[in-house]
């Protein structure tokens, strides 16, 4: 009976809170038919935010995914002094609002900023601009590869390497051809969640975006101005084409912590990544 | 060959693996000029406008106003979150029911549903002619365009951090306990507060304090739903944008510190209990 209870009471809040949500941004985008909806989706400013949108995911995405192979290499092969320290920093960007992680680079790069007098002398701009969007992009997304690596490499540790090098491999062969195998699926895990975060960042990019229509409108951006404008139908339309790479990451997370079950939250540890399991 | 290796093993026992240096340096160079350097230009361009400065801009009215709200209703969704997180992942590791996967896998919507997106599904959906808002306004509750909206928009937020933080402790936990403790005359009630939650206590801590401080700083789920009316429902990374769009740098950095100084307070925090909780583990 409470079992019964339990179960309702999870899935009526599941439902409320989160199913209802995503229900709405698809009924909301065909409320005036398939027409308005192809009308809202295929319009050129819409388009114009789409590709910048994949644009600034494919420059953050590789960037944050050297540096995450990198790190966890670091980590997760060698022991040394501060390596706590240096998790703790990496995860630093999520703790930090969006709204102040696109303030920085305004700080930085803006009229104002340090760099503010230089760049106009050498008419670049970096603030109101697509660089600005990427960097902000790159420091909202800065730990999701990592993070997912480091544990991964910790647990997996150096024999499979190391009897590689004793074999006569080279450094890179040895990480070609050993250690990128090991890795893949937690590190497409990573590119995955990197990459949803990236198309759908919104309180950093608004800052450092300058909103120019059809230049530094990324998708996120537009639904918030076609919101604003009370084009409602338009506004979730192009909301709906992120929803479906959400469900599409959903999906791709699922079915990549079936091919490896240590991806799996619930198989791990909070932080430090290993498992407790005595066999 | 093999002899090779093995001189070579011998001299250097330890490092047998190479690019220590390349990766290391890389990672601390990306990271400084990524993360750190920018993020002290906040500390450098506040400490630049001086202590006075700094003071009268975190205690203006609609400021305080601002961050009272901000922790304010942070704080009543992570205790929501709490709450309710419990009662699903417990649902989650306990039971079986039909499509349990898919009610799992959705848990994860709040992570990767763009917040934009979020923000104007609740407030379509709590509208006073939205789905749930139409049923709520003959009972008098005025969800969208108060500050309950923010609540309901960062419970969105933060809920997949408590699941996701009780379900592998759930997960661990050992059922002959609470079987023992029930055989020796322990009502249900008597086995979840005395066997069950001790256990589980430093888990639902950890994922309270993640859903907490990813809710303090949230601002494209909120600023759809929230009204934003100065002093009544302006959260404050809201405060910082508005400040910002009106040059007012030196106002913004002051409470972008304010708020940075009690996100990091909250994640050393989170670290401290860990490492607490790590060490109790392992001495188990």
């Amino acid at each position: 009976m409470s079992r019964l209870l339990l179960i309702a009471t999870a899935l009526l809040f599941l439902g409320v809170f989160l199913l209802l949500p995503l229900l709405a941004v698809f009924v909301q985008a065909l409320a005036n038919g398939f027409g308005a909806y192809y009308v809202a989706v295929s319009e050129p400013m819409a388009w114009a935010a789409v590709k910048l949108t994949l644009l600034v995911a494919a420059i953050a995405v590789p960037l944050n995914l050297v540096f995450g192979v990198a790190a966890a290499w670091a980590i997760g092969k060698f022991e040394f002094r501060g390596k706590s320290a240096l998790i703790t920093l990496i995860d630093l960007p999520f703790a930090v609002s969006p709204v102040i992680a696109g303030m920085i680079f305004i700080l930085i790069f803006g009229a104002h900023g340090w760099f503010g007098g230089f760049l106009r002398a050498e008419h670049v701009r970096v603030v109101f601009a697509v660089p600005g969007i990427v960097l902000a992009t790159v420091f909202v997304t800065f730990p999701f590869i990592a993070r997912e690596l480091i544990p991964l490499m910790q647990a997996q540790g150096n024999a499979d390497e190391e009897i590689a090098r004793s074999l006569g491999a080279t450094g890179w062969q040895c990480f070609w051809r050993v250690t990128l195998p090991n890795i893949r699926w937690g590190l497409l895990y990573g590119v995955l969640l990197c990459n949803a975060r990236s198309m759908g960042e919104f309180g950093a990019v608004s800052v450092v975006s300058g909103h120019v229509r059809g230049l530094t409108n990324t998708m996120p951006l537009h639904v918030e101005i076609l919101y604003n404008e009370y084009n409602y139908t338009a506004a979730f339309a192009v909301a709906s084409l992120l929803a479906l790479l959400a469900l599409l990451t959903l999906a791709g997370k699922n079915v990549l912590e079936w091919r490896q079950p240590e991806l799996r939250p619930a198989a791990r540890r909070p932080r430090d990544g290993t498992r407790r399991e005595p066999a | 060959m093999a002899s090779n290796a093995t001189a070579i093993k011998e001299r250097t026992p330890r490092r047998v693996l190479p690019g220590f240096g390349l990766t290391l340096g890389y990672t601390m160079v990306y990271l400084s000029l990524l993360v750190l350097i920018p993020l002290s230009a906040v500390f450098v361009r506040s400490f630049g406008s001086g202590w006075g400065h700094f003071w009268e801009v975190v205690t203006a009215p609609r400021v305080l106003a601002a961050l009272r709200l901000s922790f304010g209703a942070s704080l009543t969704a992570a205790l929501i979150n709490v709450g309710f997180g419990l009662i699903v992942a417990w649902v989650l590791v306990r039971y079986t029911f039909p499509l349990k996967r898919l009610v799992d896998a959705i848990i994860d919507l709040p992570f990767a549903l763009p917040t934009a997106v979020a923000g104007i599904a609740l407030t379509a959906l709590y509208a006073p002619n939205g789905w749930l808002g139409a049923w709520l306004a003959p009972l008098g509750l005025k969800v969208a365009f108060t500050p309950a909206g923010i609540v309901v928009a960062l419970i969105f937020v933060g809920l997949p951090f408590v699941v996701r933080t009780l379900q592998p402790v759930l997960d661990d936990l050992d059922q002959e306990v609470e079987q023992a403790a029930a055989t020796l005359g322990a009502s249900g009630r008597q086995v979840f507060a005395r066997v069950i939650l001790p256990a589980l206590w430093p888990a639902l801590l950890t994922g309270f304090a993640l859903a907490f401080a990813r809710a303090v700083g949230e601002y494209g789920s909120v600023i759809f739903i929230a009204g934003n009316m100065p002093m009544k429902s302006e959260i404050a990374p809201l405060l910082i944008v508005t400040k910002l769009e009106q040059y007012d740098y030196a106002g913004a950095t002051a409470i972008a510190v304010v708020m940075l100084v009690l996100s990091f307070g909250v994640m050393l925090g989170i670290n401290a209990l860990q490492n607490w909780t790590a060490t109790r583990h392992g001495e188990r």
